[in-house]
């Protein structure tokens, strides 16, 4: 039910700052997702940057600024239950929050050693740095949190106030130290300087909330285009429980026809209120998925997929899940069981589809020739694209297809794509 | 043998008389509770053995109930019982320390089944959530990276998640793999500790990124 515009625009990969990891401000989390290390790596690196001459704490900051953050992205029916309080939202494990207090305590340690020794930041330069430094943090901690709505709830009226207060005040007492430092310089130098903190200090307040207010128009128009998107399912869904409501009182007797009803409906709601699991799109998963209700639809049985893994389709990956959805209809038709299981799993190499039935069962070995269903379509298809099929069936017991296709590089597939299926 | 005790709860009153009058049968079921303060204190006050427990409720849902409860009545079992699939409100709930998940559309015998397995100290896995651990400890990692044997599935317990997956009963896992339905049991309560303790950072991870596909 995603749009295609979700795919396609942003081909790159972007790093955010999650708004729901955060230890101050989701920089460290943000890269390590992005990275793929784990995030106490990332904060290592961090910490020993900062022993020299602070270069870790500015790029913390620039990243900071330049990282956008990002809430994550919720299925309408997780988003309503997260705001009706039905859900707890993960918290910080506090074992990571303590990794982190300790990591920053040997970072300190070291850089006051590092001072000690002489070999740091020059002392009357360093303590307005640092208050500065810290001051800054308040202020721009403060409008991450204003831009998302359950933290301004929390920190509105006089705590807000107050920390805006504190941060300028710090801001303040860093450029009043800095000129002071500098009583040699004669009048006009003071005079400059002043002036230039003044500003920074300005730009530093103000800058972050300029930023913010371009970043949140543009948010709040996605925001519309998206709740746009929803009302017009939610529309569409609303119907389509209309329709299968007035099915269900004209064949209130039919109890199969009920039940198929039914289980398609709760389907279709399910999928919108709590899926990620979409079955649109040229990718196996929802192509498994896509077929497993195709047949539920078309038979009147449940199909019950679960898919690990995903990858794209190619020749070969097509004709296994055809073969798949053969091996589907023959259980429907054949087995006389009340639902069938399927998985699907691909770890990049090959792909396999198993599916299950626990109905009657028959022998494999007397498969006749004449059964083209399962010689031709089944077993046939899939070994014609290098792969393999099993057949297991005790009669009485149930039967699984087991169904396996190798996958093979990108190359190889352009190359042989005048084969067919 | 005695009757387990069971309690439901669940926000929608016609849900939780749909469940009871399908197990009444074969347990006793000694209270219901309808948000999560009233199942904290039903938990304290009758000390169920079975909390049949809905994962969206008022008041923070069902891993708060299991957070506030279960550090004092480790003597009672949790099994998560949702309409929700979404994965991370699944695992979630898991790790919080329920010892199963059971979708709502499951049947009255399945679910007494499921109850007498929780009851007994072992865990219940449906396919889907098989199929979420799976995907959750999949993707390969560097030897090196692994810091604890929590972080990753032995290929045994991937063959008994595999074949959950697949629509296997322990019985038929046991004897697919030749193996005792006790062994199977260790298994998958293994499976479900290293859910519960894992640091991985894989498995946050994995929770995000299904959000952004």
């Amino acid at each position: 039910m995603r749009t295609c515009d979700d795919r396609g625009v942003t081909e790159y990969r972007r790093a955010f700052r999650p708004a729901d990891r955060r230890l101050v401000a989701g920089v460290s989390a943000g890269l390590a997702d992005h990275l793929g290390v784990p995030v106490v790596a990332v904060r290592v690196a961090f910490v020993v940057a900062s022993w020299f001459n602070g270069a870790g704490a500015i790029a913390y900051l620039l990243l900071w600024r330049f990282m956008p953050l990002a809430a994550p992205e919720l299925s309408p029916g997780l988003e309503s239950a997260t705001r009706r309080g039905l859900r707890t939202s993960s918290r910080l494990p506090i074992r990571e929050i303590v990794q982190a207090l300790c990591l920053a305590a040997v970072g300190l340690g070291v850089f006051v050693a590092l001072q000690a020794s002489g070999r740091g930041i020059a002392g009357p330069v360093l303590a307005p740095i640092v208050i500065g430094l810290v001051g800054v943090a308040v202020i721009w901690r403060q409008f991450d949190d204003a831009s998302l709505g359950r933290w301004m709830r929390q920190t509105s009226g006089l705590a807000f106030a107050a920390r805006v207060a504190v941060g300028i005040l710090l801001v303040a007492v860093a450029a009043v130290y800095v000129i002071t430092q500098d009583r040699g310089w004669g009048a006009i130098a003071d005079m400059g300087v002043a002036v230039v903190a003044a500003l920074i200090g300005a730009a530093l307040i103000l800058g972050p909330w300029l930023f913010k207010l371009v970043g949140d128009l543009d948010e709040e128009r996605r925001e519309r285009v998206r709740s746009q998107e929803r009302a017009d399912v939610a529309a569409h869904l609303h119907d389509s429980v209309l329709q299968t409501l007035a099915l269900l009182q004209k064949n209130p007797g039919d109890a199969a026809q009920v039940a198929t009803l039914a289980r398609r409906q709760e389907r279709e709601l399910r999928s919108w209120l709590y899926g990620t699991d979409n079955t649109i799109g040229d990718r196996f998963a929802a192509a498994v998925r896509a077929t497993a209700v195709e047949v539920e639809d078309d038979h009147r049985i449940p199909v019950e997929a679960v898919v690990v893994g995903d990858t794209s389709m190619d020749p070969d990956v097509t004709a296994l899940v055809r073969a798949a959805r053969e091996a589907m209809v023959n259980a429907a038709k054949h087995s006389g069981a009340d639902r069938i299981d399927v998985y699907a799993e691909t770890d990049g190499r090959s792909a396999e589809v198993f599916v299950r039935d626990r109905g009657a069962g028959f022998d494999p070995e007397r498969i006749a020739d004449d059964r083209m269903g399962v010689k031709g379509s089944i077993i046939g298809r899939v070994e014609r694209h290098g792969g393999t099929a099993r057949i297991r069936s005790t009669p009485g017991e149930g039967t699984e297809v087991a169904l396996t296709v190798p996958i093979r590089q990108a190359e190889q597939v352009t190359e042989e794509r005048v084969g067919h299926d | 043998m005695t009757e387990l005790r069971v309690a439901i709860v669940d926000d929608h009153a016609m849900f939780r008389t749909g469940v009871r009058a399908e197990i009444a049968d074969a347990v006793d079921v000694v209270g219901e509770a309808e948000d999560v303060d009233g199942a904290v204190k039903l938990v304290e006050e009758l000390a169920p053995d079975v909390v049949l427990l809905d994962v969206h409720m008022p008041g923070g849902g069902g891993i708060e109930v299991i957070r506030r409860a279960h550090p004092r009545h480790a003597d009672t079992k949790f099994l998560a019982l949702s309409v929700s699939d979404a994965a991370e409100d699944v695992i979630g709930v898991i790790r919080a320390g329920a010892r199963g998940y059971v979708t709502k559309n499951i049947s009255g015998v399945e679910l007494v089944d499921a109850i007498t397995r929780v009851a007994a100290g072992d865990a219940v896995f449906s396919p889907r959530l098989a199929g979420f651990v799976l995907d959750a400890f999949a993707g390969t990692i560097e030897v090196a990276q692994v810091d604890e044997d929590l972080d990753r599935l032995t290929e045994r317990e991937r063959e008994v998640m595999r074949l959950i997956a697949r629509g296997y009963a322990y019985k038929e896992v046991a004897k697919e793999l030749f193996i005792s339905i006790k062994t199977v049991e260790t298994h998958v309560s293994s499976v479900l500790r290293k859910l519960q303790l894992s640091s991985r950072h894989e498995l946050t991870r994995w929770a995000n990124d299904r959000r952004l596909i």
